[in-house]
């Protein structure tokens, strides 16, 4: 396979990956924990770093995870003080986390291949270069087979979940009455949403994380408020703004993510217009 | 420059300067493409102009859409920052490769400000604050009763245009020194901790600044003391220390002396449940003052020395020896106690 072919699956993949776990997000009214997750998954990338001396091990996926979640939690822990409201918590949350990565990468990494460019931007560029290799037979690009296990993680758990999902998503009450716990549902679907973030962020770099996730699933929300449809809908938009993204940026000679965050970018736009002019 | 941040956390949109920051990053990448010169006013400029674009572009999608503020905000948040690196690494390709130094705004250098970029800080921050105390009552009006402030005939539109636009303002004069990541959390981390302190809005306007600008000489200062620890982190895990201190320390909503008060209102029910307990016994008798031993409070499991000494300390009872007795005071508290909305007979 050749790496145009490559990029564009992984990136692919991704989107799909993100969108699905982002449509939930979005209806949750919890969009922006991707984006406190993205941030504050760098200490736990530099933790596993230095402990394990390696960029492609699997255990900094596991320790970002990990930091992904303590986010979580500390944000709720915030929150249940009643100090300060909910985004407040996450706004206070993510910086400090993120300032702790920093300034560990400064302070002991600066001779590693290991910078905070790379971690935000992170770059698709690379991705195809990174193989799978078993026995030396090539098995195309390790970040492709990361997010597409994770695909295929999220894809199980939804076609399980999917009524509980749906049930625990719009009326919180009815779900517990019926006996599903929403504090499970709850941190299940935070923690597929922090090992994706991981796991895209290793390919896309964080800030596309953030747009993959959110918005195809903004945009179909301004065009059906059914589920199904909607998880269909952002699937598609994200996929789409991927392959499209991929050629814009070829033609323009640029970065990949900022290209396909500009393509979903102007999807957004052009949804939203006619949104407007419905009205 | 550290006053604006203020309104944002009390208006609940917290991450409004998240968002805004990011979304100045097409502005001075376009800036850059435009005039083809480093010069940070035009740069900031064009920051502004974005940042600016963002904010509207959020109140459209919260007002005229179903979707919610926090999805909004992280659209654009995403969207602006993708679309600006977009641009800044096209530049990057360019052949005049004057662009060395854009990426500062993604971190910001404190060190790297020159004299005029801290006059210009100083001039913002002096107007910012001469039209925060000119629409002192319209903001505060403003950010508590919208409502109220409409039906007063104040130009909601107007102040709400205004008060959106010197966070803009206060986000990009702060991005050189903190930079786009960071710049939330100066936002928000000195008004969180203020908001703890105080009730009253001018209080904490003051108080935030003071944080702030602590946060900002700490900072700095640790960071210049050591090799390689960049200035914004440095300064966000400074304000961060005040945030802790003050969730935990401050007296009124303070984590520590919640609990404190909640230990203290459980020690006081159960010092009133012995009481009862005792006026159960002694209601019995004619003779309220007669004395009781002190073993028949045994099957009741909520006293000890200390609950007893501190019911005669508070002259409810009498202890000779083993034996307590009721004086009238605590008779007429334990009858009163579970009929505390009923007027005294």
């Amino acid at each position: 396979m050749s790496p145009m072919i490559d990029i564009q699956l992984i990136a692919t993949v991704t989107a799909a990956a993100c969108a699905i776990p982002g449509v939930f997000l979005v209806l949750r009214k919890m969009a922006l924990i991707s984006d406190a997750i993205s941030h504050s998954i760098l200490p736990g990338i530099v933790i596993g770093f230095f402990i394990t001396h390696d960029l492609a091990s699997p255990w900094l996926i596991i320790f970002a995870a990990f930091s992904g979640i303590i986010t979580v939690v500390l944000v709720e822990l915030i929150q249940k003080t009643g100090l300060v409201k909910e985004d407040t918590a996450i706004g206070l949350v993510f910086p400090a986390l993120f300032s702790i990565g920093v300034i560990l990468i400064a302070q002991n990494a600066n001779d590693v291949h290991l910078d905070v460019d790379a971690v935000l931007l992170g770059d698709l560029v690379y991705a195809p270069f990174d193989r799978l290799i078993i026995d030396g037979a090539d098995f195309g690009p390790k970040g492709l087979w990361t997010i597409s296990v994770i695909l295929v993680i999220t894809l199980v758990l939804l076609l399980a979940f999917y009524k509980e999902l749906k049930i625990s998503t719009f009326d919180v009450g009815l779900s517990s009455a019926l006996g599903f716990s929403p504090v499970i549902l709850h941190y299940g679907l935070m923690s597929v949403a922090s090992v994706t973030t991981v796991a895209a962020f290793d390919a896309v770099g964080a800030i596309l994380v953030v747009a993959m996730m959110i918005t195809p699933a903004a945009a179909a929300y301004l065009l059906t408020t059914d589920l199904r449809k909607m998880l269909l809908l952002s699937v598609l938009f994200g996929v789409g703004s991927a392959i499209g993204g991929y050629w814009f940026a070829r033609w323009l000679d640029a970065s990949i993510s900022g290209s396909i965050t500009t393509v979903l970018g102007l999807l957004f736009l052009i949804i939203y217009l006619l949104h407007l002019a419905k009205d | 420059m550290r006053y604006a941040r203020k309104f944002a956390v009390l208006r609940k949109q917290s991450l409004l300067g998240d968002a805004i920051s990011h979304a100045a990053l097409p502005g001075i990448a376009v800036a850059f493409l435009i005039t083809g010169a480093k010069d940070s006013n035009v740069l900031l400029l064009g920051a502004l102009v974005s940042g600016l674009i963002g904010v509207f572009w959020i109140r459209g999608i919260t007002t005229k859409t179903h979707l919610k503020t926090d999805t909004a905000l992280g659209l654009i948040l995403s969207l602006f920052f993708g679309f600006g690196m977009l641009l800044l690494t096209y530049i990057q390709k360019q052949p005049n490769a004057n662009q060395a130094g854009l990426d500062k705004y993604l971190f910001g250098q404190a060190a790297t400000l020159v004299e005029s970029d801290v006059l210009l800080m100083v001039i913002v921050t002096g107007i910012s604050l001469l039209v925060m105390l000119l629409f002192w009552k319209e903001f505060k009006l403003l950010l508590f009763d919208k409502n109220y402030a409409m039906t007063l005939g104040f130009n909601t539109k107007f102040i709400d245009g205004l008060i959106s636009f010197f966070i803009v303002l206060a986000i990009v004069i702060g991005l050189q020194t903190v930079g786009v990541v960071l710049m939330s959390a100066m936002l928000l981390a000195p008004a969180a901790a203020a908001r703890q302190w105080t009730n009253s809005l001018s209080t904490m306007v003051i108080l935030a600044a003071i944080f702030g600008a602590f946060s900002g000489v700490f900072g700095t200062a640790i960071s210049a003391s050591q090799n390689n620890l960049s200035t914004g982190p440095v300064i966000v895990l400074v304000a961060a220390i005040f945030v802790i201190v003050s969730f935990l320390f401050s007296p009124e909503r303070g984590i520590i002396f919640k609990q404190i008060r909640l230990i203290k209102n459980r020690r006081d029910l159960q010092l009133k449940k012995t009481l009862y307990f005792m006026y159960d016994i002694v209601r019995d008798h004619d003779d309220i003052s007669r004395p009781h031993a002190i073993r028949i409070l045994n099957s009741f499991q909520g006293f000890t020395k200390k609950t007893l000494s501190k019911l005669e300390e508070k002259d409810w009872i009498t202890i000779q020896g083993q034996n307590w007795s009721m004086t009238e005071d605590g008779f007429e508290t334990a009858a009163n106690l579970y009929n505390n909305n009923l007027p005294e007979s």
